[in-house]
């Protein structure tokens, strides 16, 4: 029941935005569709926590403790998105930027969005959760051309074909998929159930399985945006509106990790070996790597944010596929840690963009003086995201780190390097834009507090104390991984 | 092999064939009419391997597909380069020769890949998976070598067919529901580049994306 | 023996019958642009006629000029006693199989490219280059084509195929019908006709074969222009027994052979059809275009070999 709700609000949310989502009261409509989805998705979590895993729907949906906090971490960031999407996007409307249907379009393709994420997250069929992977897609790209300029129309166009690619050949290791375990599990909808897949993973056809996760590697990895199949990321977070940056950053990306993780696990129980978790520790370090040198040269202050994703996403699907109690747990965290951080400094890098009408960082100064919440929560936020203590990325980096040092000592250079450069990358960009004085262009604008304060002091909790509930989380979902 | 399964290894064949005839058709219209036969091929094939096995979902498949695939698809992108007015474009920037030599190589390699498979399977279908996969190499090819965006979307079709082929011939089929929300995945996404088309159009000049090239690491 | 006796009528029936196959071309075409035609026999008079004419050599003729004629249709003679064209019983077709048939033709044809090349005009030097860029494109494709028959009938020899195709189950085989596509365009390029080459042009920017044959007269003309008439004629042939094998005689069967000799002028007349209505269809391409049109015989030539792996 908890869970139709959390589904059906955001889906409905979706229609009724869809006729009257340039209202003026549009916005709050939206925001409280998304307080439902995340009260609901609380509820739901809350049950999971006292009762234990929950299948349900004739089978169609379940829910263990992996998901569960993905599903809590989707919804309170997709809320807190539509409080900062609120005064942003009015912003741009006054600024001529959205017109009326744009505005309709938004609203209604954000809720779509989330509905598409959650239904992804909670579905029990392998075939379902590529569906609702192609859905999240395609209700975002024609948000990142929302704008209709050229370069966010490029971008949309190569998010479009890139990820359909990717997806396409995601589809064809799903096929494969269910090629291996009809053969075990018989014809019909419950040879691609999770719940009966990991029951019988040893028995699954190992050549198959092999061959599988290759395409569901290569597919899915398009959409965490792993190295060498990232192009599309960058251009998409950049050019399109910021709330959508956030939650493409903070959300889309760690459901496609999800997503991947899974099949991981499928796999490497029905090889017996290791080989899925060294296919996804390449990606990850190539990730790093790549994208803690790309970081080096970036000018665009949203841009420069997208290659830190991949390079987290990397480091996520590093820890992942290195496997093991420690790695897993820091796996976990860090794509908790990472999407509060991230998706928090999208909100001040996107208010800093409005406040002096470019996202080059040249132009960006004296943010600190211009707008004291801007400036603190973007330079509190690089230092969450480069790995400094005290904050939570701090510490799932350490435990990643750790893990690293122990199982796979070879790798930890590289990993220390990509971390290295990263730091110093955002770090020299960031400070000139926070620090000095303020330029004759900056206009003053009304921000919005609540979803940057509520994000950074929620990743600075984590990396201070780990709730007891939270830890209990993760153990089982290590449980469930390993 | 009985009759049923000669039959459907040359719609394989056909199929394949009009693989090869997108990669390297220059003429929009034809393109369309090619993209059409590929779907009817496959909407034939399904039907076959549905009377076959006996599994009668695959029917609906087979309809699902003749619907979209040959009807409402190149119907909707028939309306869209007429308004577009495109339909007397050709694109020239095409090397044939190496293009259809990349495409042997990759139909071979599909053949290597799928062989694992074809060992395991006792489906009368298996031997075309192959060619299930490699109608999604070449889509994939088409939309890497092709630069009008209305070619590099029917490279992106002809793969999915390539993919419900593949469902069709390993498995006789993915579960229904999975199909279905395919196919409404395809059809959002038919909507979705019907706008893109127009956008691209009235931002850049003409449908070349080549033009988009904008987006890249500055040094 | 009378192995012997069909090898000597099918060399008749292919020396009779390809000037009356071309004619037959001919009138058919006449026929679709409705104008009057020469009739059927006309190859024969313009061969006798020619026959009765003069040789006029230029003075720097070598002797590979005079004798290529003779080399060309010694050749076109030899393939006629190895291709099973009414029986498959033919003792001369143990000594060279299907590859040595195209060495054969690739004989010949280097000749005429030598030939052409040899008085040092610019029209011959230029019609030999263009037809060495066909052949170098058309005989790959034709192996490959020719090879994914072998494949179904495990052998490279063509008395062998009517015995897996004919008489043997029928099969619905994709390979063959990509291989039979491979075929025509193959043929269609190397008997030089639309789309490829016009044999009915003196044109000098398009024609490939005349312009090599340009220098040539009389007797030597002649035989080159019988010659050629047989190899459309053993071109057909060989796809009838690759791909319609249905209704050559089978060894020691000397019955079978009047009925395989009927069959023969049906299919030959069918096939006649066809070029007629691909020559009416289309027109002539440009040069360089013929790499594709050849690159896509290729193509479906690998298609076919391909789908034998893959599919059968």
């Amino acid at each position: 029941m908890t869970l139709l709700i959390l589904l059906s609000v955001s889906f409905f949310a979706a229609v009724i935005l869809a006729f009257i989502g340039d209202r003026k009261f549009a916005p709050e409509i939206n925001i409280l569709g998304s307080i439902v989805t995340f009260l609901a998705g609380i509820f739901l979590a809350v049950q999971v926590y006292m009762y234990g895993p929950i299948i349900t729907g004739g089978k169609f949906f379940f829910v263990d403790a992996f998901n569960i906090y993905l599903v809590v971490l989707t919804s309170f960031v997709s809320m807190t998105t539509a409080m900062f999407s609120r005064r942003y996007m009015r912003h741009e409307r006054e600024h001529g930027r959205v017109g009326h249907r744009g505005m309709r379009f938004y609203h209604a393709m954000f809720q779509l969005f989330i509905f598409a994420m959650l239904l992804a997250l909670l579905t029990n069929n392998v075939g379902v959760l590529w569906i609702a992977m192609e859905l999240a897609t395609l209700s975002t790209v024609l948000l990142v051309s929302l704008y209709q300029t050229p370069t966010a129309i490029e971008a949309a166009w190569k998010y479009f074909i890139l990820c359909g690619v990717g997806i396409a050949l995601a589809l064809f290791g799903t096929v494969l998929l269910y090629f291996a375990a009809e053969r075990i599990l018989g014809e019909g909808g419950e040879a691609l159930l999770w719940t009966n897949l990991n029951q019988v993973s040893d028995k699954l056809e190992p050549t198959v399985l092999s061959l599988a996760f290759v395409f569901l590697m290569v597919g899915y990895g398009t959409k965490v945006g792993l190295a060498p199949l990232h192009n599309w990321l960058p251009d998409a977070h950049s050019e399109g509106p910021t709330p959508i940056s956030a939650v493409l950053s903070g959300l889309l990306l760690n459901i496609a990790l999800y997503a991947l993780v899974r099949c991981k696990v499928l796999v490497d129980g029905a090889t017996g070996t290791h080989r899925a978790g060294y296919i996804m520790m390449g990606f990850g370090i190539i990730s790093i790597l790549i994208a803690a040198f790309s970081l080096l040269r970036q000018k665009d202050i949203k841009r420069m944010f997208a290659y830190s994703s991949i390079e987290h996403m990397g480091i996520a699907t590093f820890a992942f596929g290195l496997g093991g109690p420690i790695a897993t747990f820091g796996g976990l965290m860090h794509m908790l840690a990472h999407s509060l951080t991230k998706s928090s400094i999208f909100f001040t890098a996107g208010h800093a963009s409005q406040m002096h009408s470019t996202q080059e960082m040249d132009r960006i100064k004296g943010l600190r003086r211009g707008n004291p919440l801007v400036g603190w929560g973007l330079i509190l936020g690089a230092i969450a995201i480069v790995g400094m203590p005290p904050f939570g990325i701090f510490m799932s980096e350490f435990l990643i780190l750790t893990a690293t040092m122990k199982d796979a000592p070879l790798m930890t250079p590289l990993l220390l390097i990509g971390l290295g450069v990263a730091f110093a990358a955002i770090f020299r960009k960031v400070q000139p834009m926070v620090a000095g004085i303020v330029p004759s262009y900056q206009k003053s604008l009304k921000a919005s507090h609540i979803p940057v304060i509520l994000h950074l002091v929620l990743v600075l909790i984590i990396g201070l104390y780990m709730p007891d509930f939270l830890s209990q989380w993760f153990h089982k979902a290590v449980e469930i991984l390993k | 092999m009985n009759l049923a399964a000669q039959i459907n290894s040359v719609m394989a064949a056909l199929i394949l064939l009009t693989s090869f005839g997108l990669l390297v058709q220059r003429r929009m219209y034809a393109l369309l009419h090619i993209f059409a036969w590929q779907g009817l091929f496959l909407s034939i094939s399904t039907a076959i391997v549905g009377y076959v096995s006996g599994t009668h979902h695959l029917y609906i498949s087979s309809v699902l597909t003749l619907v979209l695939k040959v009807i409402l698809l190149p119907y909707i992108l028939h309306i869209l380069i007429i308004r577009l007015q495109i339909h007397k474009e050709v694109e020239t920037t095409i090397n044939v020769p190496t293009t259809m030599l990349i495409g042997i190589a990759l139909v071979i390699f599909s053949y290597h890949l799928t062989s694992p498979i074809r060992e395991l399977s006792t489906l009368v279908t298996r031997s075309t998976i192959a060619v299930a996969l490699a109608t999604v190499m070449l889509g994939l090819l088409m939309m890497i070598t092709r630069k009008h965006a209305v070619t590099q979307i029917i490279g992106f079709l002809s793969m999915e067919n390539g993919l419900f082929f593949a469902a069709t011939s390993a498995t006789y089929g993915m579960p229904l529901v999975v199909e279905l929300g395919v196919g409404l995945d395809i059809l959002i996404a038919a909507f979705i580049f019907g706008i893109f088309f127009f956008q691209i159009r009235t931002t850049f000049d003409g449908l070349d994306v080549d033009q988009m090239a904008k987006l890249k690491e500055e040094d | 023996m009378t192995g012997f006796l069909i090898e000597i009528l099918q060399v008749l029936v292919v020396l009779i019958g390809a000037p009356v196959f071309v004619g037959w071309i001919r009138t058919l075409k006449c026929w679709t642009q409705s104008r009057s035609t020469a009739g059927i026999l006309q190859p024969y008079r313009d061969i006798l006629k020619l026959f009765h004419k003069d040789i006029m050599l230029a003075e720097n003729a070598s002797w590979i000029f005079r004798f290529t004629p003779y080399l060309v249709f010694g050749v076109s003679v030899l393939a006629a006693g190895i291709i099973p064209i009414l029986s498959v019983d033919l003792p001369l077709a143990k000594t060279a199989d299907v590859i040595a048939l195209i060495a054969l033709f690739a004989i010949a044809r280097f000749f005429i490219a030598l030939a052409g090349m040899d008085i040092g005009t610019a029209f011959g030097g230029m019609g030999s280059s263009r037809e060495m860029m066909i052949a170098s494109l058309a005989e790959p494709a034709m192996l490959m084509a020719i090879f994914t028959v072998s494949l179904i009938s495990q052998s490279t020899s063509l008395s062998q195929i009517p015995h897996v195709i004919a008489y043997g189950d029928f099969i619905l085989r994709p390979s063959m019908a990509f291989a039979l596509l491979a075929f025509i365009l193959i043929t269609l390029a190397e008997t030089g006709r639309i789309p490829v080459d016009n044999p009915a042009t003196h044109l000098e920017l398009t024609m490939i074969h005349e312009a090599m044959i340009l220098e040539y007269s009389g007797k030597h003309l002649a035989l080159i222009e019988w010659a050629g008439m047989m190899k459309l004629f053993l071109f057909t042939a060989i796809g009838i027994v690759a791909f319609f094998p249905w209704g050559i005689a089978p060894s020691d069967n000397m019955a079978a052979i009047p009925l395989a000799l009927f069959l023969m002028i049906i299919k030959f007349a069918v096939v006649g059809t066809g070029i007629v209505l691909i020559e009416t269809g289309l027109a002539k391409m440009r040069i360089f275009r013929v790499s594709e049109f050849l690159g896509s015989a290729f193509l479906f030539a690998t298609l076919g070999m391909l789908s034998y792996f893959i599919l059968e």
